[in-house]
């Protein structure tokens, strides 16, 4: 009797352990945002002296404010864009046929798996040519379509599994594609696009890549996180100055992460397993 | 020869024309409208991602067969990189490092895809008795939701030599070797990078397995007990089994983000990999060829030659992706 309830016991304590421990780099770099920096050497566990303040956090605030202006701008019209847009196609996909259909969708799929530099050069070379190297219009465009592939197979997959009955029955009334995708399936569909729009949300928020290859030095287009690592991070090393900012550009999409866990959770996992 | 290309192009026109003529003339017929509004549903999909995905792969593939200059050079690119120490550099091995990008990027797989698979699996079935797991999990995933770039910076605290929490530990048990900073030495470079790699993207195969796990009857495992298999027999021949599906996945999606991986180690090292180029991967060695030596022709190759290795380690796993 005893015995299971000490193996109880002792999970429990490594499992909550192990949380607290795996969460310490966090609390380090928090750490090194709210002390100054000769305190925290030889470790931020000590704790004497104990002297926080939120001017680090101010001054990162100021120096990249900017990139969370952009950051907004990129990526609210780079998730509502391909959301719309993938949407119609995933739910094509899902339901009416045509003769290279599955090699089309195919081909998308596999769009998904390779890398972002796999397009680099190209779409440097399209984006000037089109006069929008440096601009917020190139990373919009550029987000939107890379995040389509994805988009295209996680709605396919959740179009797929809903029951066909309702939309047939409506089409035996005499209801459009269009009209029975609006009124029909697309109210149905919330949730899943719920799922949608925070991961492409996040995403495109944590790009570095592409945004370092459309907008690496100007603050007019720069991102939060090549604003971070362009102002902060690459001329002047101020640890406590880049924790703070690094903390407050992760704060979004971790806080929007806590907060709707259930959407982000389900996306993940209808993205990847099939189920 | 130019007329006859004209004259060939002429008549695809022509052809084309007669087509669409006789679509319109058929468009009051019930099916063709049906068909036209169909094309509606994918037309806007399929422009951007042939604009934007699909002709931009295309042409960097053609690139590669250019040198700098814009001449067409055949393999030569893919044979300069493949045969660039840069790339490939074990002669004299065992030697200290770099070893190349090709190379650190199958270390990067060999010691990141069992450490981040196994700890997720093991996590996950030790979480199923645990109360308040969910909070457990929620910690564990929060390295998924930080930007990678950031999850890059957080390496230079956590393995500095005077503030970091690994240098730090190690030095108060007394293996004074692991106890100055970790980025600063080529020997220590990678492998602290891998472990924060793994300390970031375990999140994901924990709540892959922890998904897959609710989906299978307990009864599986009180049938094993009942018939007295050991806790090794059980893992092997029920456990491990039933959860095949998952694993297929999350080795996938782990093989691609160790092949991909960029952001981690821009942000925890210099353009250039760290010290003596100790961390250098194969996308990074393409951003530097591209946009620092503008050797557009050899990072093309490293692209494609990056993403042929991704599409390999894709297609085992595409049908488990795609719902029939």
């Amino acid at each position: 009797m005893i015995r299971p309830r000490l193996r109880r016991v002792a999970i429990h304590l490594f499992a909550w352990g192990l949380a607290v421990g795996w969460l310490f780099p966090f609390v380090g770099l928090t750490m090194a945002a709210f002390r100054p920096f000769p305190e925290i050497v030889g470790g931020w566990w000590n704790f004497d002296p104990f002297t926080p303040s939120f001017t680090k956090f101010v001054a990162a605030f100021n120096a990249i404010s900017f990139g969370f202006r952009n950051s907004l701008l990129i990526a609210v019209p780079a998730t509502i864009i391909p959301m719309s847009v993938a949407t119609l196609a995933g739910y094509g996909f899902a339901r009416f046929s045509f003769p290279i259909r599955d090699y089309v969708f195919l081909t998308v799929v596999l769009l998904m798996t390779i890398p972002q530099q796999m397009v680099a050069i190209p779409i440097f070379r399209i984006m000037v040519g089109l006069k929008l190297e440096d601009t917020l219009l190139s990373l919009v465009i550029l987000h939107s379509a890379w995040g389509l592939p994805w988009i295209v197979l996680f709605m396919r997959n959740f179009f797929s599994a809903l029951p066909k009955e309702v939309e047939e029955a409506a089409r035996v009334d005499g209801a459009s594609d269009l009209k029975v995708f609006f009124k029909i399936v697309l109210p149905m569909a919330l949730p899943a696009l719920g799922a949608v729009a925070v991961l492409q949300f996040m995403w495109v928020w944590n790009d570095f890549f592409f945004s370092l290859l459309l907008c690496p030095a100007t603050p007019s287009c720069m991102p939060a996180t090549v604003a971070l690592y362009h102002t902060i991070g690459k001329f002047e090393f101020d640890p406590g100055l880049l924790a703070a900012g690094s903390i407050l550009v992760m704060l979004v999409p971790v806080s929007l992460y806590v907060l709707l866990q259930k959407f982000y959770i389900r996306g993940m996992i209808g993205w990847t397993v099939k189920g | 020869m130019i007329r006859l290309r004209i004259e060939g192009v002429t008549r695809v026109l022509r052809r084309l024309r007669d087509r669409a003529r006789r679509f319109f003339e058929r468009r009051g017929s019930l099916r063709a409208r049906k068909a036209g509004l169909r094309v509606a549903f994918f037309a806007p999909a399929l422009l951007l991602l042939v604009l934007f995905v699909g002709y931009p792969v295309l042409a960097t593939i053609g690139v590669s067969f250019f040198d700098a200059n814009g001449h067409f050079v055949g393999f030569a690119n893919y044979g300069n990189v493949l045969g660039s120490p840069d790339t490939i550099n074990l002669n004299g091995f065992p030697k200290p490092p770099p070893y190349g990008t090709l190379i650190n990027n199958a270390i990067w797989i060999a010691i990141h895809l069992p450490l981040s698979v196994f700890l997720g699996m093991w996590l996950a079935l030790v979480l199923q008795e645990v109360r308040g797991a969910v909070w457990v999990k929620t910690a564990i995933f929060i390295g998924m939701v930080t930007p990678l770039v950031i999850g890059g910076i957080m390496m230079l605290y956590v393995f500095d030599g005077a503030v970091g929490i690994v240098p730090r530990f190690f030095d108060s048990i007394g293996i004074h070797a692991l106890g100055n900073g970790w980025l600063q030495r080529p020997t220590t470079l990678l492998f602290g990078l891998i472990f924060g790699s793994v300390w970031l993207w375990t999140g994901f195969s924990l709540i892959v397995y922890s998904a897959g796990l609710t989906t299978i009857p307990k009864e599986y495992w009180e049938a094993a007990k009942i018939d007295g298999a050991s806790t090794l027999r059980t893992f092997t021949h029920v456990t491990f089994p039933l959860l095949k599906p998952m694993t297929i996945v999350v080795v996938t999606m782990s093989i691609l983000w160790e092949l991909k991986i960029f952001d981690l180690v821009f942000g925890a090292t210099s353009p250039n990999g760290g010290v003596g180029g100790a961390a250098d991967v194969l996308a990074m060695q393409m951003y530097r060829e591209a946009f620092v030596q503008f050797d557009s022709g050899a990072a093309a190759a490293i692209a494609t030659f990056l993403s042929l290795l991704t599409l390999v380690a894709t297609l085992f796993t595409i049908r488990y992706m795609v719902k029939r």
